[in-house]
This record gives C-alpha cells, structure tokens and sequence, in this order.
C-alpha cells in the first residue's frame, strides 16, 4: 500500500515537471530564435510524463507496447514522407487523431462501473468534443487534400448538418440519462446512438465550411482537441492532461480569434452562415477593360524596379510556383531590386500556409512582413506581384462599403506604382466578390499559370 | 468533490496561461506553433495509459486510444520539427 502511495507521487511530480515544460516549450514555439529547442522540450515533457505513467499499469502490456509501436511507426511514417505543401491536411489529420484517443478514453471511461454524477456528465462531453474533432478535423482534410468537394448547398451536406443540429439536444438528453433512469427504469439507453451521432455531427459540422475559411476552421478544431484533452484530465484526475489540454485549448482559440479578426468577420459568422448570405448584388458595375501583359514585357518593367513587393495566396500552393518566386527573388535581388513578401494573415489553407511553403523554397523568413509593415509605405513599391491571391488585395475591402468583405484587412497593392496579378483566369476569389483591382488603371493581368509565367521570367533574367 | 474544484482550478489558470503566452505571435510561426500545439494534444496518451483493463472491449478501447494519440505525437513532433527547420534566417 505504501509503495503504492510513493508511485503516485513520483507520479505527481514529474508530472508538475512535465507541465512546466510543456508552458515553457509552447513559450519558446511562439519565438523564431527559441521554436526548435521549444518543440525539443514539449517532446521531452511529452516523454517524461508518458514514462513515468508506465510506472502504474492495469492495461496488458503487450496491448501498450503494440499500440505505441505501431501509432509510433505510422506517425513517423507520414510525417517524414509527407510533402511540405500537404502540410495542411496533415495538421487537420493527427488532430483528428487526437480527438478520436479522447473519445475513446471516455467511451472506455463510461463502461467502467460506478460513476458519479459529474464524471458522467464530464464523460458526455469529452465523447462529445472529441468525436466532433475526429469526423471534423477528417473532413477538413478531405476538403484540404481535394479528395472532397461537397460544400455547402447539396442535400447531402443539409442532411448531415441536420444532425449535428440534432446532436446538440442529443447531448444534453444523454448527460441527463442518468436523472430520468431514476424515474423511469425502463428508459432505453441511447448511448450507442449517441456515439454514432456525435460523429455524423462532426461532418456537418465542418462540411459546409468553404476552403478559404480553412484557416479558422483547421485552429479551432485543434483548440477543440485541446478542450477534449484538458476534459479527459478532469475525468481521469489528471494535472498534466488538463494543463497540456488547456495550453493548446487557449493557443487553438487565440489562432481562430486572429484569422476571423483578419477577414474581418466574426467566428460565428464563418462557420454558420459564410459568405453566400452575406450582401451580394454590389459591385459588377465597376467592370472595365482588363490589361493582359506578357512575361516579355513584365521582365521589362521588373528589371528597371527599385522595389518589389510579391504577395502570395492560394494560387501560389496550387501551381506549386513557390521556388521559381524564390528564384526570381534572388535575381531581382542581384539586380539591385529590394525585394520583400507581402503575406496577409488568411492567405491560403491555414494559418500561416505562405511562410511554410516560402521557408521550404528557401526564403529567408526576415523578407516576410505583415500587411501593416508593408500598407503604409505602399506608394513607394515599383512593383507588386499578387501570385494566386484575390481578396486579400481587394480594394472593394477598403473602399466598397456595400461589399462583403468590406472592413477586412488587405494589402494594399493597388497603392503600389504597378501591379502585376498572376492568374488563370478572370473567375472572382473564394468570397465571390468581383475584384475591382484588376481593372485598374496602374494593373496588369499576366494569365496562365504561375509556375510557368515566373519560370519565363526568371529564364530572361539569365539570359 | 474537491479535488474537482482544485482541478477546475488548475483548468482555468492554464487556459488564461496559454492565452497570455501565445497572444503575440509572429505570423511567420502560425503553422509550426499550431502543428506543435496539435502534438501536445496527443498528451491523450498519458489518460490512454490510465485506462483500466476489464475484458475485451475495454482492452480494444485502450489499444485504439493508445494507438491514436500515439500517432498524433509521434507524427506531430516529427512534422513540426521538419517545418521548424525550413525556418531560416540567410
């Protein structure tokens, strides 16, 4: 009994141990100089308090030793194997896997005999929160990945959003089984069900979110697996799963909090109504004549810039165009052009997509900035080149009032002397809003796609 | 009950914790703090290990608990550190 007693609190210790460098490893993440040693020290919390949990078994041990090897080799597997521009879907993927443990911790949880009221109640929500994680976040990467097109609209698509609106009152009826058992003894069980339906919820809770809105999705959906996790430690008693939870609990929602806050619209809004009932009918008046330019021709003007500014979106990770930029970077650089990044917060799939796919080409993460480092001094930019992007350089969000995307944060490109727009054809952005810009006098459109027209441009510039 | 309240507690700090030390971070480190975020879920781990073992059925919950999370940490350390490494400064 007494060596029982010292296991647990050994246990307990390292455990605060973990959790203070699970907080100082998160710290070190959030800064350029510190994030690798950051991630070191966040796996080595990871692995004390896993160790020091084996110290105390009732599962089988071969049952521990096959689900870890295996779990570990899969893991590593696609983590090495994946390319960086799937790097998306593969975040939505683990997460997902994340919130499927929880739910099965608390599934195994609820069969145990002689639970109290609140343990209960605590089991409900974690199935609830981690099953929705695990369907949702496999949505999200079907949607990322492309091997899923539904959206929003199709009868499918209603249908599963019906249940996740079902699932809600289902919640509360199976947190409050217990109460009305006691009244009435032969109440079905409808736990099975409910397991069932927390993941059909998960679906049509992520379904028929569109691709742009991606970003806020994908970060609270890991907010949410983190919620699923801290839950899992209430259950189970356990301090370092309610802090590690938290941590990523409150890193998850401050993520959705800053890319709702780029597009300027409120998370409610994003994941319930979306764009499509927002204002339409406005701009279309504003159509003019369209300036085509060739690769010829924008290697002229390029090559006789001081400055460049290049502003990536979606565009740029489809045509998988990311090292032809770096390379034209590096030779506007040789040529005596300044040469910076313009990356808006919710360009491409998720936070922060654009740095990833720049730093795996090589760019120096120094030449990155923000659109509040790069707007004000816009005027003075000889040249800015939008790649795949189109609504986070929509003028309308300025000066449109009527506009759906009026109020969002842009950069300011058409503020620039000119601007190049790479695209493939004259089809509006994700938001379906005209894009005034490219009618503008000081623009250019050099269609096809960005890859190739780059490359050409780039192949001038060695001649 | 009390050690619910002590936990609650601990929940609540480490939420208002998390939120003080992520609330100004650079863009540039969006992904890899998400990505390093999502491995840290994979804490599920330690209450996959906690699990009791009763019969068939909670051995299979346990195994497919244990197997998950272990894929979400050891997949999402791995993917973080390969991003973390493309950062560079020239």
């Amino acid at each position: 009994m007494e060596n029982l007693v010292n296991i647990q609190v050994i246990q307990n210790i390292v455990y605060i141990v973990s959790s203070v460098m699970f907080i100082l490893g998160i710290k070190m993440l959030g800064k350029e100089a510190t994030a690798v040693k950051g991630n070191y020290l966040s796996a080595l919390a990871m692995f004390s308090a896993v160790g020091i949990t084996c110290l105390s078994l009732e599962i089988d041990l071969k049952i521990i030793l096959a689900g870890v090897l295996l779990g570990g080799l899969i893991g590593s597997l696609i983590a090495i194997k994946v390319k960086m521009t799937a790097i998306p879907e593969m975040v939505a993927l683990f997460n997902g896997f994340g919130g499927l443990a929880t739910f099965l911790i608390a599934w195994s949880q609820f069969n145990e005999p002689n639970n109290s009221m609140l343990q209960h109640v605590l089991i409900m929500l974690t199935i609830y929160i981690g099953g929705i994680t695990f369907s949702g976040s496999l949505i999200a990467y079907g949607k990322l990945s492309e091997k899923l097109k539904l959206g929003k609209g199709s009868l499918i698509t209603n249908i599963f959003i019906s249940f996740f609106y079902l699932s809600m009152p289902a919640l509360i009826y199976v947190i409050a089984e217990p109460s009305i058992s006691q009244f009435i003894p032969q109440a079905p069980s409808y736990f099975s069900i409910f397991l069932v339906l927390t993941l059909v919820a998960g679906i049509g809770f992520v379904m028929p979110i569109g691709g742009g809105d991606m970003p806020v999705v994908i970060s609270l959906l890991n907010s949410l697996s983190g919620i699923a996790a801290a839950f899992a430690g209430l259950l189970l008693l356990n301090n370092v799963l309610i802090v590690a939870g938290s941590l990523v609990g409150a890193s998850g929602l401050i993520l959705t909090i800053i890319m709702a806050k780029a597009m300027n619209r409120t998370i409610t809004n994003i994941l319930f109504v979306g764009y499509a009932s927002s204002s339409q009918s406005t701009s279309s008046e504003e159509q003019g004549e369209v300036k085509p330019i060739t690769s010829d021709d924008a290697y002229l003007i390029l090559e006789n810039a001081s400055s460049v500014l290049v502003v990536p979106g979606y565009g740029m990770a489809v045509a998988q165009a990311q090292h032809v930029v770096r390379e034209m970077g590096e030779l506007l650089e040789e040529n005596g052009t300044e040469v910076k990044y313009g990356i808006h917060p919710v360009a491409g799939r998720m936070p922060g997509h654009m740095n990833v796919l720049l730093a795996e080409a090589n760019v120096s993460y120094d030449l990155l900035a923000e659109p509040d480092d790069v707007n004000p001094s816009m005027d003075t930019i000889d040249v800015a080149i939008v790649i795949g992007a189109n609504d986070v350089v929509n003028p309308s969000a300025t000066e449109e009032e009527g506009s759906p995307i009026y109020g969002m944060p842009i950069i300011e490109v058409h503020n620039a002397k000119t601007v190049f727009v790479l695209k493939r054809s004259m089809s509006s952005g994700f938001a379906g809003v005209q894009n005034p810009l490219f009618f503008r006098e000081n623009t250019r459109m050099l269609f096809g796609d960005a890859k190739e027209s780059i490359g050409q441009i780039v192949a001038e510039f060695k001649d | 009950m009390e050690i619910y309240i002590l936990l609650g507690f601990v929940l609540l700090l480490s939420i208002f914790l998390g939120l003080e030390l992520i609330a100004k971070v650079p863009s540039t480190l969006h992904t890899p703090l998400m990505s390093g975020a999502n491995a840290i879920s994979g804490i599920a781990l330690v209450g996959a290990l906690m699990l009791s073992s009763a019969g068939q059925m909670q051995d299979i919950l346990a195994f497919g608990a244990i197997l998950f999370a272990s894929i979400n940490v050891f997949g999402g350390y791995l993917v973080t550190n390969r991003m973390l490494s493309m950062f560079k400064k020239k």
